[in-house]
């Protein structure tokens, strides 16, 4: 079976990864700023695989392991943070995160 | 002996360095008397120098190292003991031991004891580095080093302002002379192509005599002899340097540093030979400082400014003697007028220690009964430096004026008249402190006392000198050798044999006669004036005409400030509001300004909201990319 | 076959990667993204990396997005009303998101157009393939990876747990 081009799989890719972009700027609620990291880092995820196929080369593979392993770790430190900051001061609105100067 | 060459500026130059980093540390016993043997040390070893050079005749000349070399000039840091240098080392450290000694006992009460010694010690050094140095530059950093440390030692009371102001003014004036003596070593190097006297000397003998270039090089010499010899133009900072210590004025200010520009000159010789215009210039200098010193000095009331300015006035007859071609007869007044200047002005010393501080000759009066060994021996002084034979400066006065004699009357008459002079203030001076009624405070009379005998020996040690070190140089009257300028000869061969003459045995038979009867003329006159009818200088007030002229000493000072120092005044406060405040500041301070204006905007952006920096990021990236396609 | 697989995922990716971002319950955004971690999962099965697809829709949908799940319903943040955002904020990052795309694509059209291998050519997929190269050339960044993973834990335990003053 003919599998499409690498072209889509760029074209897509750079769709998803513009979308997480997107909601980063868009949405002020941190867990949903965090689903769209998690969606940046899947498309990243899908052109490597893509090159891979495409080079016949399992780096590109194994490197998609490391990301996601690399991902698990920040959600689970990420979230850990998120815990702590709705704890201190009740809520998830980034913009309410605005003492990061000095 | 030439091994040991070196031992000599080294050992002061070790007493420098143990009394400077031991300060506080030693006692002061040891301080001073470490800082005198160094100097007795180089006495010892530059008499021994002295003794191989009289037997054999043969300069000694070390070879330095190779200080630094560019393209094809090379520098030798040497020395040369010749027969001049050693008479000059001869009379620093003997001198310079003396005074060293007396120091000990002036100096006793003075907290700041070893940095005294230690400033002391690295003014011997530096002066025996100016006579030993085998070409001009060692003699230059000689010259810079003597300069630093007068400049050091009269500013020694640096709490002192006006004192402090003295130190600057001597250390500006002397830089005036400096650029003077820079400027002619950059000629005989660009000439020369060397800076070694021999290599020099031998190059201007082959050049045709009263080339301008010689005398351009003489005249700009000259300029820094005037500096540090003080000489008219520049002589007025050595009044002023009476503000150091005593010790300090009779070793710089009047024995040797003051004579590194006679010095130079004798060195030089050749050059002032091939060069007639600017060897009369010397002496017209000369004769014009010495009478014009010696008019100040009479209405003079402090002490010591009577003996500074008495120093200008006989420098004057060295550069008299040197413009005439009178070498060695310059130096025999150097070495005449070391002895007894550094005799009055120790005795003086002893007198304002005995005064406990007092230096106003109108507030003493009858010191005689109290002081009487500083008595005696500044009445041998006195008649040293008037020319009462068989003092020293008998001969050596006399010699100056009968050379003078045969160049050039008129420069005679001038000299003769300062004689006369000389003579006037030095009574003066002598009959006003040590005769008449003590004028002092009650207190001072009976703190009254005779100084200790480390300052009384060394006073009389130089009383004997100045009474016999006229010997060295007998006029051919007496048919005696005349042993200095024998000793000298081969220093100054080639300008005797141009300058060649001597007064007629029947002048110099008349010159005594006349100098005797007119000296017991003077002193009977001035002893009459100031202890028989008891006239004692008048106050500042009293004094009008012609000699308020002299005691404000001509106005020199304050032409000075009115011609040059005003118009820098003017000058730098012009530069500093306008150029300093009004354009370098302004660029500086605008881009103090730039910077903070656009810090504070771009502060604007680091609001701390992670939206804003979001967006930041991602337009950064959009950029980033942008430019890669682009490229 | 495969292309109409494949423009069927990726209408479903890039439909419920939108309605990740528009949704208004945090709730829905986590529930269509992972649907649309399961169309990437498709995807992956398409390039003929079945073991990846697997481990993808294992770690993230089963774990990654439980956490998140977890975390909204502790906080009890299903509610939580989100400040409004002016206008002009929200056109701006739909401006520079669509700006980034334009670049993006302009930067990856100058990529040479490569044909991609079929399916019963390509072996790299396979866990064996995969296994072996994770385990020799790969070796000393899995075992670093081990250690990032401990880093994590321990980190995550220290911020969340609760302060005892």
């Amino acid at each position: 079976m003919e599998l499409s081009g690498l072209n889509n799989y760029l074209l897509l890719a750079s769709v998803l990864f513009v979308i997480g972009v997107m909601g980063v700027l868009f949405r002020r609620n941190a867990i949903i700023v965090f689903a769209c990291i998690e969606l940046m880092l899947n498309a990243v995820n899908l052109l490597l695989v893509a090159f891979s196929s495409a080079h016949n080369d399992p780096g590109g593979q194994v490197m998609v392991f490391f990301i996601m392993a690399v991902a698990a770790a920040e959600v689970a430190v990420g979230l850990a943070i998120l815990v702590m900051a709705y704890r201190n001061i009740k809520s998830v609105d980034i913009s309410m995160l605005n003492n990061l100067k000095w | 002996m030439k091994n040991l060459i070196w031992l000599i500026p080294i050992l002061p130059l070790a007493g420098f360095i143990i009394n400077g980093i031991g300060n506080k540390a030693l006692s002061r016993g040891v301080s001073g008397w470490l800082a005198s043997l160094t100097v007795l040390g180089s006495f010892i070893l530059s008499a021994l120098a002295f003794n191989s050079l009289a037997d054999s005749n043969a300069v000694i000349s070390v070879d330095g190292y190779q200080w630094f070399s560019a393209g094809n000039f090379n520098l030798e840091f040497g020395f040369l003991i010749d027969h001049l240098s050693i008479v000059m080392l001869l009379v620093i450290t003997g001198v310079g031991f003396l005074i060293h000694v007396y120091s000990i006992g002036y100096m006793s009460h003075e907290p700041d004891y070893a940095r005294y010694f230690a400033y002391l010690n690295l003014f011997v050094f530096f002066m025996l580095l100016l006579v030993m140095g085998s070409s001009y530059v060692v003699m230059f950093v000689g010259w810079e080093g003597v300069g630093l440390c007068s400049y050091l030692l009269i500013g020694f009371w640096f709490k002192n302002q006006e004192y402090n102001a003295a130190a600057r003014k001597a250390f500006i004036m002397n830089r005036i002379g400096d650029l003077g003596f820079l400027l002619g070593m950059f000629l005989i190097l660009v000439n020369f192509g060397s800076l070694q006297y021999d290599t020099v000397f031998e190059a201007a003998k082959n050049m045709p005599s009263g080339a301008p270039v010689l005398t351009a090089i003489a005249l700009l010499l000259f300029v820094g002899a005037t500096g540090k010899s003080a000489q008219i133009p520049l002589y007025t900072w050595l009044p002023d340097a009476m503000a150091g210590p005593t010790p300090v004025s009779a070793l710089i200010h009047a024995a040797t540093m003051v004579t590194a520009g006679i010095y130079m000159i004798i060195r030089s010789n050749v050059l002032y030979v091939m060069a007639p215009f600017a060897s009369q210039i010397v002496a017209v200098i000369g004769a014009v400082t010495a009478i014009f010193a010696a008019l100040i000095a009479i209405k003079q009331n402090d002490i010591k400014k009577v003996l500074a300015y008495s120093t200008v006035s006989q420098l004057g007859y060295m550069f008299v003697a040197l413009g005439v071609g009178a070498f060695s007869t310059a130096l025999f007044h150097v070495v005449t007028h070391a002895f007894f200047k550094a005799l009055l002005f120790l005795c003086a010393g002893s007198v304002i220690h005995g005064m406990g501080g007092e230096q106003d000759i109108r507030k003493m009066g009858g010191l005689k009964k109290s002081l009487p060994v500083t008595h005696f021996t500044f009445l041998i002084g006195t008649l040293a430096i008037s020319g009462v034979p068989p003092f020293a400066g008998f001969f050596s006065k006399d010699e100056i004026l009968a050379q003078t004699w045969i160049h050039n009357p008129l420069l005679f008459t001038v000299l003769a008249v300062t004689s006369v002079l000389t003579a006037v203030y030095m009574f003066r001076l002598y009959f006003v402190t040590f005769y008449g009624d003590f004028r002092g405070t009650h207190h001072q009379q009976e703190n009254l006392h005779e100084s200790p005998s480390s300052m009384t020996i060394p006073l009389m040690v130089l009383a004997v000198l100045a009474t016999v070190g006229g010997f060295i140089g007998l006029p051919e009257l007496f048919h005696g050798p005349h042993l200095l300028s024998e000793f000298l000869a081969p220093v100054t061969a080639y300008a005797d044999a141009y300058i060649s003459g001597s007064a007629s045995h029947a002048f110099e038979m008349n010159m005594i006669i006349i100098s005797i009867v007119v000296l017991a003329l003077i002193i009977a006159f001035t002893r009459s004036y100031y202890v028989k009818r008891n006239n004692i200088p008048e106050t500042d007030s009293q004094t009008e005409g012609f000699s308020l002229l002299l005691s404000n000493k001509f106005y020199v000072d304050e032409i000075y400030r009115a011609v040059v120092t005003r118009p820098m005044d003017v000058l730098s406060r012009f530069g500093y509001n306008w150029i300093e405040k009004g354009f370098i500041d302004r660029i500086v301070n605008s881009m103090g300004l730039l910077t903070n204006g656009t810090s504070g905007m771009l502060r604007l952006t680091q609001s701390g909201n992670i939206g804003f920096y979001l967006f930041a990021m991602v337009l950064g990236i959009v950029v980033l990319i942008a430019l890669k396609l682009v490229i | 076959m495969s292309q109409i697989a494949f423009y069927t995922l990726s209408v479903l990716s890039v439909f419920s990667a939108l309605m990740v971002v528009f949704s208004k319950r945090a709730v829905h955004s986590i529930l269509y993204l992972i649907f649309c971690f399961f169309t990437i999962a498709g995807h992956y099965i398409l390039l003929n990396a079945q073991f990846l697809a697997a481990v993808h829709v294992i770690v993230y949908a089963g774990a990654i997005m439980v956490l998140f799940l977890f975390v909204i319903m502790l906080l009890n943040l299903n509610n939580e009303k989100e400040s409004h955002k002016s206008n002009i904020l929200k056109f701006a990052a739909v401006v520079s998101a669509g700006l980034m795309l334009i670049i993006l694509v302009a930067a990856f059209g100058s990529a040479d157009e490569l044909k991609l291998i079929s399916a019963p050519e390509g072996q790299i997929g396979m866990v064996q393939m995969l296994g072996q190269t994770l385990y020799s050339k790969y070796l000393l960044p899995f075992e670093v990876s081990a250690l990032l993973f401990l880093a994590a834990m321990v980190g995550a335990t220290m911020i969340g747990k609760k302060e005892t003053h």
